[in-house]
Order: structure tokens, then sequence, then C-alpha cells
């Protein structure tokens, strides 16, 4: 049961072959037989899971029910849910009971799913090893010693432990990408807009964007036809028609023209991680598709632009965060100004708090010209190189991350060393384009490698299909560490 | 020396949308403490904010209003400081791409000893759409500070006009002008009590032919009364101390009623920082032109073309022009008793801004509550017109009409105030007089004019008031004479 694909799981319930109840008490038996020791859920809360539960099978048993109706999923803690404690992986939100739903999750519930609970993360998603995140450490389900990746290093460990069916992520420079590859599982971040924000706890507004992490790319699409679509609540909402992401699942890939941008492939990458990429190029040759050597020459500069920009508008995101109406406020304080200080200092993290510093300082009077402005500049010709990319290929492909997981501890008195581990999936961001990252096989330590895939703006379609015809003709997505598979 | 005055205004003017901003909230003023703050005026994790159309249409109609360019894109930035009443730790707000760029606002003012006043042109730099704050309650909280949000997003638009008064005179001008106009064009109710009109006032002084001096800021003025004392202070407190050889520093400064003085709130060194940059969470604003033609036709005719109307087209003083254009209603109230008496336009301006506004004052009444209409009004102005009743005869129906309402034409005859202008029966009455007043009449034909007013007293009190003036001043005249 906790291998079967969504589209298996659904048809079991709406057959009744298996109550939503019954398939959400196993994933709760799981969670607390693993979850002590992964940590990849922040809050549980098992009655008003097994209340969905008993709604949907409910809607099932009158033969109402959609694709993902009873389906137990995890949401990660930075969508706000009526009702549920949202802490955003930080000591500020600790105490933090939503009394609205994000959109993302109005449309799981509309459809009937069942939330698990919320999954760990780096503190306001910032991070790559969920080493930031107040609420502990996640360990990476194949192996104990070594990060799940970030920020949605919580949503990646559960979907790989099997401690729910799939799960949401948010990927703001990498965050579903870069998880999903070091926990071998598969993860989808839309065009920037095709999933409104609303809800969603903004860190750095112009990159934030919401998508599916799942075991498949099929899994994906189904999540996909769910979460995607306009908003009129979040103005950078895209107003598009509503799309089927199946549609394309079963196109075949001959003539299909991948673009491998050589910048993806130089220093820095581990061999074990190139190696593995480079079997999966093979394998789509195979399949039938033409590769095009590409350049995206200015990629090089994703990340100085990333930590100029994305400290600058969550430096002034995380100004609400102020002690005054809800989260975190000091216990003892002198006068206003003292109760800002002490509450801030108290409910921020270093990273949280180095990345206001920075955004801070960037957006300085005097200072503001020499970084803000140059790197949106610097952006803008980042995105100029994939356009120019486009008009020779239909997609990109990578690596997602340079290396397989690293251990727990080994980056975290580097920063900038683990600023690095992003250093192929920023500039999918910085472009507004959508990335996907499937498990491409096994590094030196037998720990998973993602291949990265970029597509065009609003092909999501075309990639998912991209990725199930490589999921029909190899098996990697669906191994499953060794410590917890049932 | 001479010492030239300079000011500058900054008016936030609330917009008059049901709702806030970038949210659904209500913007009614009054509620209680918090009742209006909804998860956008409070700023949960989360929330985003969408523009709110009406608040850039009437960004659009203040543009329209004062000939300015308005931009077919416009930017919201985020002006970021923290203060427990700015709930995101920011305002959005326009910096660097407003919706309204130049446009220009003409004034009158008025002279002291003159009838007269003088037109003068301000020029606008800008106005940008930006949302409130929230309000500090610092009393009944015992050492404590409340926060009420319901004011927290509601649209303001913040015009700045350059530096272009030179006395506190032209500075009122200037603010009641646009007072009106706001009001004129709907986007504003002007309230200035409830805070809906506030202006800011950057004052400097200098030599003239000198370059601007160093300007103080005095906030947050919400009446014209005290606009004039802060400015009156204020400039005194300037020449004086540059007179004792001081220098004056840049600096944001509070008026305070009670006292009539100024005193410095922060200095240009601890301004705040305010790291400006656009906000990501909105787009651009875009205005087409289809946009703003479909705008420009639902714009009324606005007050500086009513008065170039008057003034060319119906004979009025550039004063009585203004005047009756004060607002809105008082001109649309002109403008409709005249139809009554198309020809007399001066009597129209005399009787709505001599009784009418006297009569409103007393019974401290605002134009649109009126108790007679403007057709009453001008029902009884024809009359007047027609010779039907007296200056005195119209005094009493109006107060008649005031007070008890009906019609002219009713209350003339009810009372009996019809005038005598049957020549016969008037030449009778001064026939009779003559006859009586045999030595007078030798009086005044041997020279003595002042006598005239004696015997017009006579007349009238013989025709018990009812005699039509002009007919009667003829007929003596012609008698008298012999």
């Amino acid at each position: 049961m906790i291998n079967s694909s969504l589209k298996q799981l659904s048809s079991q319930l709406k057959a009744r072959k298996i109550s939503s109840v019954e398939l959400t008490q196993l994933y709760l038996d799981r969670i607390n037989q693993f979850n002590p020791d992964l940590n990849a859920y922040i809050t549980l809360n098992a009655e008003t899971s097994l209340a969905q539960a008993r709604d949907a099978d409910a809607r099932l048993a009158q033969g109402k029910g959609e694709v993902l109706t009873g389906i137990p999923f995890a949401q990660k803690d930075i969508f706000c849910a009526k009702g549920w404690r949202t802490t955003c992986g930080s000591k500020m939100l600790e105490t933090f009971i939503s009394p609205y739903d994000a959109h993302v999750i109005s449309q799981f519930n509309e459809a009937g799913a069942v939330n698990l609970g919320k999954t760990n993360m780096d503190e306001f998603a910032m991070g790559s090893s969920n080493e930031t995140s107040y609420f502990g450490k996640v360990k990476n389900p194949w192996n104990r010693n070594a990060v799940p990746g970030g920020s949605s290093g919580g949503t990646a460990a559960a979907v790989a432990g099997r401690l729910c069916a799939a799960a949401t992520g948010t990927d703001t420079g990498g965050s579903i990408r870069q998880p999903a590859a070091l926990c071998g599982i598969s993860g989808l971040k839309p065009t920037y807009g095709v999933v409104s924000r609303y809800g969603m706890i903004a860190f750095a507004s112009s990159l934030d964007q919401a998508g599916p992490m799942a075991r498949s790319a099929e899994d994906l699409a189904l999540m996909m036809n769910v979460m995607a679509g306009f908003d009129k609540r979040d103005s950078t909402s895209l107003q598009r028609d509503k799309e089927d992401y199946t549609r394309s699942l079963e196109q075949p890939l001959k003539g299909l023209r991948i673009g491998l941008p050589k910048e993806f492939f130089g220093e820095g990458l581990s061999a074990d991680v190139g190696k593995a990429v480079e079997a999966a190029i093979a394998e789509y040759k195979k399949l039938g598709a033409t590769i095009v050597d590409i350049s995206l020459p200015n990629s090089r500069l994703s990340i100085p632009v990333y930590y100029v920009l994305a400290p600058a508008e969550a430096s002034s995101n995380l100004s609400r965060f102020d002690g005054v109406r809800y989260g975190h406020r000091a216990k003892e304080y002198g006068d206003l100004a003292e109760m800002y200080e002490k509450s801030r200092s108290e409910g921020f993290g270093e990273e949280v708090k180095r990345r206001i510093m920075i955004g801070t300082y960037v957006l300085s009077h005097g200072y503001y010209d020499a970084y803000y402005l140059k790197a949106q500049k610097i952006r803008r010709l980042i995105a100029q190189d994939f356009v120019e990319a486009y008009k020779h290929c239909d997609v990109i492909m990578g690596p997602t991350s340079p290396t397989t997981a690293f251990n727990l501890g080994e980056k975290g008195d580097d920063p900038v060393q683990m600023y690095l581990s992003d250093i192929y999936t920023i500039a999918v961001n910085l472009a507004g384009l959508p990335g996907m990252s499937i498990p491409c096989g096994f590094g030196a330590k037998g720990m998973p490698v993602g291949l990265q895939i970029i597509g065009n703006y609003f092909d999501e379609a075309r990639m998912l299909n991209v990725a199930h015809q490589y999921q029909l003709a190899t098996d990697h997505h669906t191994r499953a560490p060794q410590q917890i598979a049932l | 020396m001479q010492w030239e005055i300079v000011i500058g205004l900054e008016v936030h003017a609330q917009l008059s949308t049901k709702t806030k901003i970038f949210s659904g909230a209500s913007t009614a003023f009054g509620a209680e403490p918090n009742t209006q703050a909804d998860a956008v005026s409070i700023a949960l994790p989360g929330v985003l904010p969408v523009l709110n159309k009406g608040a850039v249409e009437r960004a659009i109609l203040f543009g329209l209003a004062t000939g300015a360019h308005i931009a077919p894109r416009s930017v919201f930035a985020r002006k970021n400081y923290f203060y427990p009443d700015l709930p995101k730790g920011y305002q959005i707000s326009q910096m660097d791409l407003p919706v309204v760029g130049k446009g220009e606002l003409t004034i009158h003012v008025p002279v002291v000893g003159k009838a007269e006043p003088y037109e003068k042109v301000v020029r606008l730099t800008r106005a940008h759409l930006e949302e409130d704050a929230g309000k500090s309650l610092h009393e009944d909280f015992h050492g404590m500070t409340g926060i009420d949000l319901n004011r927290a997003g509601t649209p303001l638009l913040e015009i700045v006009s350059e530096p272009d008064m030179r006395s506190a005179a032209e500075a009122i001008a200037y603010a009641k002008t646009l007072h009106t106009l706001v009001q004129w064009i709907g986007i504003c109710d002007g309230n200035m009590q409830e805070g809906s009109f506030r202006c800011d006032v950057n004052v400097s002084v200098r030599h003239p032919g000198e370059e601007y001096g160093t300007r103080r800021e005095i906030k947050n003025l919400n009446s014209f009364k005290f606009m004039q004392q802060a400015i009156d202070y204020e400039v005194q407190w300037q020449i004086d101390t540059l007179e004792n050889g001081g220098k004056i520093q840049q600096a944001t400064v509070l008026f305070n009623p009670d006292t009539g003085e100024t005193r410095s709130m922060r200095s240009k060194e601890d301004a705040h920082d305010y790291r400006y940059f656009p906000d990501p969470d909105l787009l651009p604003l875009e205005i087409s032109k289809e946009w703003i033609e479909q705008l420009r036709e639902t714009m009324p005719e606005l007050p500086r073309s009513k008065q170039l109307r008057y003034v060319n087209e119906l004979g009025l003083s550039a004063y009585d022009a203004a005047t009756l254009t004060s607002s809105r209603e008082m001109a649309d109230f002109f403008e409709v008793t005249l139809l009554s008496i198309p020809k007399d336009a001066k009597i129209c301006a005399n009787w709505i801004m001599g009784e009418v506004s006297a009569q409103l004052n007393r019974d401290n009444l605002e134009m649109t509550r009126c108790p007679i209409t403007s057709q009453q009004l001008g029902g009884m102005l024809a009359r007047i017109a027609d010779g039907t009743i007296s200056n005195s005869g119209a005094k009493e129906v109006f107060r008649s009409m005031w007070s008890e309402g009906g019609n002219a034409d009713a209350i003339i005859e009810a009372k009996g105030l019809k005038q005598v202008s049957d020549v016969g029966a008037l030449e009778a009455m001064v026939d009779e007089i003559i006859a009586a007043h045999a030595e007078k009449v030798a009086e005044y034909r041997s020279g003595k004019d002042k006598l005239f007013g004696f015997f017009v007293g006579l007349a009238m009190k013989a025709s018990k008031g009812k005699a039509n003036p002009a007919q009667m001043n003829d007929i003596l005249k012609k008698k008298l004479a012999g």
C-alpha cells in the first residue's frame, strides 16, 4: 500500500477496497514509528486528520470522490492551514495557529484530500539542509547521518520514508528540487505564478513558488491538477485556462531535443553525480531524444544575484514578525525598541538573521544601486540566456545538486559552501521557469542522485511527460530506503 | 531686511472607496477598534495585497482634474520602517514611478482690504497612491499602547506641490482649493476632523532672489485655522532664528494647537532610511488610454471652468465666481437658481452669497441641507426682477420660505406683499402728499434737495411699503419739479 501510486490509491479508495480512515491510520502509525527519528513532521493532529478522512469516506461512499479524495498528504509548514499550528520552522511562530487556509491548502481540502500534518523545513525556508529549523534537524531516510536537503527537507524525508502518500513543498532557490534529489524522490517547481502564493508565508516573493513532491512524475501531475490555477487573492497569480497536467504523460519522446548547458557539467560537480546524470542522458537518447549543447553564460552569476535579491525581499517580508500582533514576544523589555530587538533576536535563528542583515544592507541608501538594481539587471540577463537556449532545445537537463546528500553538520559553519549546494537550481527561480528533479540513480555511498529537468514557461505538462517516460523505462524512482521500507 | 516665505504642501487625501486599498475590509470611520481589521490589515503571515481598482480610478480623476500626466505604468514600492501601527513593517506606497505626474492648480488668494482676490497657478509635482497606517492609542491603557488597525490600509492619495506659495494666505488658498477639488470630483469626503484631508506644510524663508532656505516640515495639520497659526509661528521662528545669527536645521515639526507653537519632532540626522524597493507582491500598475477616456467622460465641469464662465459669460467678478464655486453644491445651487432669471446672474449671486449663506451659517447647516431649494429661490428672484415684490418684500418672502416652506407666489399672495405699480394710484398718492406739505415742497423747489428722502418716506408710508420704489421715485421727482 505505501508504495502505491496516487492513481492506484485513488482507484482503491473509489472502489472502497480501502477506506481513507484506514489509509490515514496506516500513515499515522508509520509516522509514530519513524518520525521520532526522522523528525520529518513538526505538527501532527491525528484527530483532525482522521476527521477529514471520515469526511472523505462519506464523500467516496456517495460516489462523489475526486482523484485525490481520501488520500493523505503532508503539507510543508510554510502553508497556513486553518486551525493548524503554522510555524514556518521558526520559534517566532512556535505558537501561531493559523485562522485561515492558504490557497494550496484549500485546494487540497476541496479535493477531499487528508492533511496528515505539517512538515519540517528550514526556518522561513532559508537553508539547503533543513538544519536551520527551530524544530530540529531532519534526517535523510537513506542515511541517518545525512541531511535531507532543504528547505523542503521534512517533505522530502516524509515522501521518501513513506510517511505520507505525497506532499507539498516550496522552492525559492531550489527548495523543492534539491531535497527531492537528495532524498530520491520527484519534485516540481512550476512556472512562477502558476500556483497561488496566497497563505504561503513569504520568503522572497518574486522567487517563491509552491509545488508538489512525490514518488513519481505521474503523482506530481495529479497533484498539479489540484494545486495550479488562477487565484485573485495573489496579484502575481497568472490568469490562464485550467489545464490537465496528465494530458501529455504518455507521449513518446522521439524527437525531443535536450539542451545540456556546459556550465552545469564543469568544476564543482562531483564525479558520482555526473556519472548518474550522464547515464540518464544516455537513457533519454535510447528513448529517441537528441542532445544539443547549449550555454547559459550568466548562470554563474546566479548565486551572487540570488543572495542580493532574496535577502532584500526577505528583510522586508519578515518585518511583520515584530511581536506586536502575533508570534513570539520577549517576556521582558523596557521600551518599544527593546521589545522589537529582543523579540526578533530571540524569535529568529542565525541564518534568518544573517539574511535579514544582508537584505537590509543591500537596500540601504547609497548601496541600492550597486547591489539591488545591479542584481535585477543581471537577473534579466540570466532569464535571457534561457530564452536564447530554448531556440535550440525543448528541455534543459543537468544535475539538480552538485553532490549527493552531505552529512549533518558538514556545512554548518560555512554558509557559502551551503549556498553552493543550489548552484544549478537558482537560475531557474531567477528566470521564473519551471524546473523539476527526478531520481536518476545512486552515487558513491548509495545515496540518490537527482536529474534536473528545466522547461520553458508553462511547459510543465511536457516536462512531466519527459520525466514519466523515463520513469516507465527505469526503476530508480521506485527504490525505497531500506531501513524504513515495509 | 526683506524676507520671502517659501511654502510647499504635501496633502494626504483619503480616497472615498468603500473598501481598503489592498483588501476587502471596510474603510468606514468610527467603528469599534480592530473590527475592520481583516487578515491583510493585521498582516497575518502569508496574506497578499490586491489593488482596489476604485482607488486607482480616483487617482486618475485627480490627474484629469489637474491637467496632469497620468502614468501608463506606475510602480508600488515598499517603504520599510518599524512602528506598532504599521502591521507589515512597511507601507505600500509609490516612489520612483507615481500614478500622477506634473499638474497644476489655479488658486484665488484673498488680500486684506481689497475686494478682489488675485489669481495664481501652483504647480503640482506628483500625486501617488499609498496605504494609511493604523492608530496608536496612548490614553486609557495605563502606561501601555493600544493599537487600532481599522485605518490600516485605507487608501490615500498623497498630493505634492512645488514650493510655489509665498505666504500663509497662498498656502491656505491652495489647501482650500485642493480641498474643494477633491470633494468636487468625488474622490474624497474632505472631512478634516476625521483625518480625510491632512496637510504637511514645508516652510522656509529666504531673502528674495536667493536660493531656497532650509525647510522645516510641519506635519499633519487638519484645519485651515491651525495651518494659518502654524505657518505664522514657524515663519516668525525661522526669521528670528536667522536674524539672531542662528541656522535652520532641516527637521520635522509638530504644531501644538494649545500653545500655538511648533516644535521639532526629529531632525534630518535621525531621519529613517526607508529602504524603498518595488513591491514584488504587486505587478506594475498599467493604465490604458481607454480607461482614462472612460473616466474623463464621467468628470463634472470643474470649478476652474465654471469660474471662467461666470466671469466671461455672466459678468460676475472673480471674487463672486470663486465664492460660488467653493463647493459643487454651491455652484449647482447657483446654476439652478439662475435658470429662473437667466439675465440676472448678479442678483442670484448676491442672494446666494448673502442671505442664503448667512442663514445657513446661522443655522449651522451645509448647503446640502439648505431648507429652500434653488427652484424656490429662483421663483422668488423672478418676482423681484419683474417688479412684483420689492427687495424688502423679498426678504420677508425669503424668511417665510426658510422657516415654513412654500413657493414665492403663494407667500406673496398670502402676505399681501405685492408692490403697487399702478401709475395712477401712485400719482394720486403723490398729489395728496404735495398738497398736504406745501411748505416743504417750496423749500425743496428752492434748492433743498435733501428733502427728497423726506418725501420718499411719506410716499412709502402712504403705500404701506408696497409701492414699487423705482416707479415711486420717478413720479416724485417729476411732480416735485413742478
